[in-house]
């Protein structure tokens, strides 16, 4: 009897593991923003309120500041109206010139060779405050990577990342964030991991900080080798992650518990 | 921390003589702690904003002390009554000569 009782316990614990959702979850999907507090959303919806609008701010100054050994502002090519890049923001991760790129990627892929400038390193000021600038240009339009031939391979490793379990405690993306999403990791509720407002204000954090620096932290606490930033690895699981939040309405930059 | 910094303010441009309004202010500041050590063992000076102030018309109408334990970027919501037409002024002032002023106006009627 006993062992009976104890292989249905184990039947029970495989299938639960293998009930791995598929790419399209079965349930509505749902930015975090929904489960916010009213005084968190009414900061984000509040550019008078929203901190990472100071960013944005920044962002615009650098957009129009002529640097590198060629002396050219990025409004030089992009104009200085803060409008040109509607709807950029909504295509990265991209593959330019043969090459996977994140947003982040392609800003600085611009300075070096188009500014003649050093690269800005992830997580600095600039970096963020030119992210910030350009993303929300495209707040509120819908998120538009999509599979083509070009970033197929890119998105089959991305999706290969994510359901992939990695680290000490074994765990996969997937795992929290599709199979137990919607449940509690200790007090917090477990988000289903859609990436609509980058870069984001995190409170945690007192800063705005990009995809990556919080990929990172979720890799760490798996306790796994975290990808480094601006990494081939990064742009695929990001690649993965905005593929399967297309649709879905950009909120950057947001602001996050 | 640059010397200053953006700081936003929100608040009504009109309202009616008497009238409690509410007054917001944000300022862009990193509110280093002065407690948190870097990647180099070394302890990071204290960069805090320390005093906030708004006068309506030249007269003190709110202050405030900020310590280090208070958020980055700081915002502070209070109210005062709306009681002539003219300026606010708000000012901020941190460690390491940090200053800021931000004016906003009313119409009182």
């Amino acid at each position: 009897m006993k062992i009976w009782l104890l292989i249905a316990f184990a039947l029970s614990i495989v299938s639960c593991g293998a009930f791995a959702s598929s790419d399209s979850p079965s349930k509505e999907r749902q930015s975090s923003y929904e489960f916010m507090t009213l005084e968190n959303k009414a900061m984000q919806d509040d550019p008078n309120l929203n901190p990472a609008m100071f960013w944005v701010m920044d962002g615009q100054s650098l957009w129009n500041f002529k640097s590198g050994q060629n002396n050219v502002a990025c409004a030089s090519c992009h104009g200085e109206s803060g409008k040109t890049m509607r709807g950029v923001a909504t295509q990265f991760p991209k593959i330019m010139n043969g090459k996977l790129q994140t947003l982040e990627g392609q800003i600085n892929q611009c300075r070096v060779g188009r500014q003649n400038a050093p690269a800005l390193a992830y997580e600095s000021k600039d970096l963020l405050a030119l992210t910030a600038f350009i993303a929300g240009q495209s707040k509120g339009l819908p998120i538009t990577v999509h599979e083509t031939s070009e970033n197929k391979a890119d998105l089959k490793q991305g999706r290969q990342w994510f359901y992939e379990r990695m680290g000490q405690l074994n765990l996969s993306c997937a795992q929290c964030h599709e199979d137990r999403a919607g449940l509690k990791l200790g007090g917090s509720l477990i988000p289903q991991g859609h990436p609509t407002a980058y870069p984001i204000y995190r409170l945690e954090w007192q800063t705005l900080g990009s995809l990556q620096r919080r990929l990172r932290n979720c890799m760490s606490g798996v306790r796994a080798k975290q990808f480094e930033y601006g990494s081939p690895e990064m742009a695929q699981l990001e690649l993965f992650l905005m593929w399967r939040s297309r649709g879905m309405p950009l909120e950057s930059p947001g602001v996050r518990p | 921390m640059s010397k200053t910094s953006h700081t936003k303010i929100t608040m009504p441009s009109t309202e009616k003589k008497g009238q409690i309004i509410e007054i917001r202010a944000i300022a862009q500041h990193d509110m280093e702690t002065g407690f948190r050590y870097g990647d180099d063992g070394k302890v990071i000076p204290r960069d805090i904003i320390h005093l906030f102030s708004c006068s309506y018309n030249g007269v003190e109408v709110f202050k405030a002390d900020l310590y280090p334990g208070m958020g980055a970027n700081p915002l502070i919501v209070f109210t005062t009554i709306a009681t002539e037409t003219g300026t606010l002024e708000f000012k901020w002032a941190g460690d390491n000569g940090y200053e800021a002023i931000d004016q906003s106006s009313i119409t009182v009627s």
